[in-house]
C-alpha cells in the first residue's frame, strides 16, 4: 500500500515535469510570431542585425512600417486584403452549395452519371495543380473567370473533388426514410434538400468549410497564375511581389504586413478552434 | 423479405430517385461545369500538350515522346528529383517521430494540454509564402552573424525547408495521432500494467500497433505533402544557389513551375504529367495500404 502511494507520488512529480517542458516548447514554438511582431516596429537596418533583440529607443520606429506597408509598391495592401477575404468567402460558399446539392444527387440518383461524376471526383484528389498551370489560366482567360468576382468558379471546379467526396461520405449515413417521409408529405426534391437534408449536413458542412477557407486564403499559385496580375493581387501574392520585386526591400515593412494578415488568421483559429481542428482530422482522414 | 426490398426499390425511385433525377440542372450541373472548366478540360489538355511542340494551347504540332525524352536529360529535373526525395525521406522521420511523441506525452492527462494543443497546431493557419518570409528572416537573423545567408549555401536551405516545415505540419500530424491514440482500448493498456509490463514495453506491444492506421496516414500524408511543396520552397530561398543551370535548393514542383516559360513550356508540361502519375502512384500506395489494414481489425 505505501509503495503505490509513492508511485502515485512519482507518477504526479513526471508529470509536472512533463508539463514544464512543454511550457517552455509552447513558447519556443510561438517565437517566430513573436519575432514578427517585435520586428515589424524595428527600422529596416536592424532587422537583419538585430533579429532577436527588443526594439530599443535607436532601431524603434512606431507605426512608421505600418503606414509604409500599407502603400509601398504602388498597389494598396487593403485592396489586396480586400479582394483575398472576398475571393475566400465566395468560394467557400459557392463550393459548399454547389457540392453539398451535388453529393447529394450522387449519392440518392444511382445513375451512370453520378458514378462517373463521383470516380472522377476521386481521381481529381490526386492531381497535383501543377498538372494544369498551364492550360487551366487560359481556359479562365478565354471564359474571363480572371477577376476576383469570377475566380470562385474556377475554386469550385478544381476544388470540387475533395468537397464531393466528403459530402457524399457522409449522405450515405442518412437514413433514407426521413427523405421519403418529406416525399410522402409532399415536399419536392429542392424543398427536401433544402429543409430536410441541408440542416442535416451541418458536422460536414463545417468540415469541409474549413479546409476550403484555408486552401483558399493562403493560396498562391491559382491566383497567381489565373488573375489579371497588374489589376488584382491576394495577400500572399502581394507579398511575394513585394519581397520578390525590390531588390532590397523594406524587411520592417514587410514585417508589418505579414503581422496584419496573420492576425485575422489567428483570431479565426482561436474562435473556431474546436471546429479547425476537427475539420482538418476529419478532412486527413478521408482524403 | 425479396419482395419487401422489391417494394422499397419501387418506392424509392418514384419518390426519391425520379424527382431528383429531374432537377439534374439545379443539383449536379452547376458543380459539374465548374468541373469541367476548372479540372476536366485542363487536365485533359494539359496530358494532351505535353506530347506536343506548343507555345500557347491553340497552335501546336505532335511531337511524340521527345517532351519527356529531354524532360529525362533535363539535369535540373533530376537533381530536383533527388533533393525533394532526400527532403521528403527526412522530414517523413523527423516530423512523424516528433509529432507521435508530442502527442503521446499529450494524452498522458497533464495539465495544460489542450493548450498545448492549441499552440502546436496554430501554424497550420499561415500561409507558406508568409511562413517563408517569417523563417527567412529568422535564418538570415542567425546566419547574418557569420556573414552568410540561407540563400547563399544549399546546406542551410536544406536545413532552414525542414525546420520550417517541421515547424508547420508537426501540429498537423500530432492531430491525428492524438486522435488515434485515444482510440487505443483502455483495457488493453490495464491488462498490460496487471502483467507487469513497463512503459516502454507497452508502448511498443500494445500502442504503437493499436495506431498503426495513424502511422499510415501521417507517412503519406507527409510523403505526399513533401513532394507537392512548393510555397515554402519559393519564399525561403527560390531555389538558390544557383549552381549553372542547376536550382541547388529548387524542389519538384518549383522546377516544373520554372519550366513553364515560352521555350520549354512542351517539356514543362511532360515534367508536370511525371510528377502527377508520380504523385497518384503514393496516392494508390496510401489507398492500397490503408485498405489491408482495415481487412485485418
Amino acid at each position: 500500500m505505501k509503495r503505490k502511494s509513492s508511485d502515485l507520488r512519482q507518477e504526479k512529480r513526471n508529470k509536472m515535469v512533463l508539463t514544464c517542458v512543454f511550457a517552455v516548447l509552447a513558447v519556443v514554438y510561438l517565437l517566430p510570431i513573436f519575432l514578427v511582431l517585435i520586428n515589424s516596429f524595428k527600422d529596416n537596418a536592424f532587422v537583419n542585425t538585430q533579429t532577436f533583440a527588443l526594439p530599443n529607443g535607436e532601431s524603434f520606429v512606431g507605426w512608421a512600417n505600418y503606414e509604409k506597408g500599407l502603400t509601398f509598391g504602388n498597389y494598396p495592401f487593403l485592396k489586396s486584403a480586400f479582394y483575398s477575404l472576398f475571393i475566400t468567402i465566395v468560394s467557400s460558399a459557392l463550393i459548399l452549395l454547389c457540392t453539398s446539392m451535388a453529393a447529394w444527387y450522387i449519392s440518392r440518383v444511382g445513375s451512370l452519371v453520378s458514378k462517373v461524376v463521383y470516380y472522377l471526383c476521386v481521381f481529381s484528389m490526386v492531381v497535383p495543380f501543377q498538372m494544369v498551370m498551364f492550360t487551366l489560366p487560359k481556359t479562365a482567360d478565354a471564359l474571363h473567370l480572371n477577376t476576383p468576382w469570377t475566380i470562385p468558379v474556377i475554386y469550385l471546379g478544381f476544388g470540387a473533388g475533395l468537397a464531393v467526396f466528403m459530402f457524399a461520405g457522409f449522405v450515405k449515413s442518412i437514413p433514407l426514410e426521413i427523405e421519403e417521409a418529406a416525399a410522402i408529405d409532399g415536399c419536392g426534391p429542392v424543398r427536401t434538400f433544402f429543409s430536410v437534408v441541408f440542416p442535416m449536413l451541418r458536422p460536414t458542412m463545417i468540415s469541409v468549410g474549413v479546409l476550403e477557407i484555408m486552401w483558399v486564403w493562403n493560396d498562391y499559385l491559382l491566383p497567381y497564375l489565373v488573375l489579371d496580375r497588374k489589376k488584382y493581387m491576394t495577400i500572399p501574392i502581394h507579398i511575394q511581389y513585394l519581397k520578390g520585386s525590390f531588390g532590397s526591400v523594406d524587411l520592417g515593412a514587410v514585417m508589418a504586413l505579414i503581422l496584419i494578415s496573420i492576425i485575422p488568421v489567428i483570431v479565426f483559429y482561436l474562435t473556431c478552434q474546436k471546429y479547425i481542428i476537427k475539420g482538418v482530422a476529419a478532412g486527413a482522414v478521408k482524403g | 423479405m425479396a419482395k419487401r426490398k422489391l417494394d422499397r426499390d419501387a418506392l424509392n425511385s418514384k419518390l426519391i430517385r425520379r424527382p431528383i433525377q429531374r432537377c439534374f440542372p439545379l443539383f449536379l450541373l452547376p458543380t459539374f461545369a465548374a468541373f469541367c472548366i476548372g479540372f476536366l478540360y485542363p487536365f485533359g489538355k494539359g496530358l494532351f500538350l505535353s506530347f506536343c511542340n506548343f507555345k500557347t494551347t491553340s497552335k501546336w504540332t505532335w511531337a511524340g515522346l521527345a517532351n519527356y525524352v529531354k524532360a529525362f536529360q533535363d539535369s535540373s529535373f533530376l537533381y530536383s528529383f533527388g533533393f525533394t526525395a532526400l527532403y521528403a525521406l527526412v522530414s517523413l522521420v523527423i516530423i512523424n517521430v516528433l509529432a507521435f511523441a508530442v502527442a503521446y506525452a499529450l494524452t498522458r492527462g497533464i495539465k495544460g494540454s489542450n493548450l498545448f494543443r492549441t499552440v502546436f497546431f496554430m501554424p497550420n493557419l499561415i500561409g507558406g509564402i508568409v511562413l517563408g518570409y517569417i523563417w527567412s528572416m529568422i535564418f538570415d537573423g542567425i546566419l547574418s552573424r557569420y556573414g552568410t545567408s540561407i540563400l547563399l549555401n544549399t546546406k542551410y536551405g536544406f536545413l532552414g525547408l525542414v525546420i520550417l516545415v517541421g515547424w508547420q505540419q508537426i501540429g498537423y500530424m500530432m492531430i491525428i495521432y492524438i486522435a488515434g491514440l485515444n482510440a487505443v482500448p483502455e483495457d488493453m493498456l490495464e491488462a498490460a500494467k496487471i502483467d507487469g509490463a513497463n512503459a516502454w514495453t507497452t508502448l511498443w506491444k500494445i500502442t504503437i500497433p493499436n495506431v498503426m492506421p495513424s502511422i499510415t496516414i501521417c507517412t503519406f500524408l507527409t510523403l505526399t505533402n513533401s513532394f507537392k511543396l512548393y510555397d515554402q520552397n519559393l519564399a525561403l530561398t527560390e531555389g538558390r544557389p544557383f549552381k549553372g543551370a542547376i536550382h541547388t535548393t529548387e524542389m519538384l514542383a518549383l522546377n516544373i513551375v520554372n519550366s513553364n516559360t515560352i521555350k520549354t513550356r512542351g517539356v514543362g508540361q511532360a515534367k508536370a504529367v511525371l510528377f502527377f502519375v508520380l504523385v497518384a502512384a503514393i496516392g494508390v500506395m496510401q489507398l492500397v495500404a490503408t485498405r489491408k489494414k482495415e481487412v485485418q481489425q
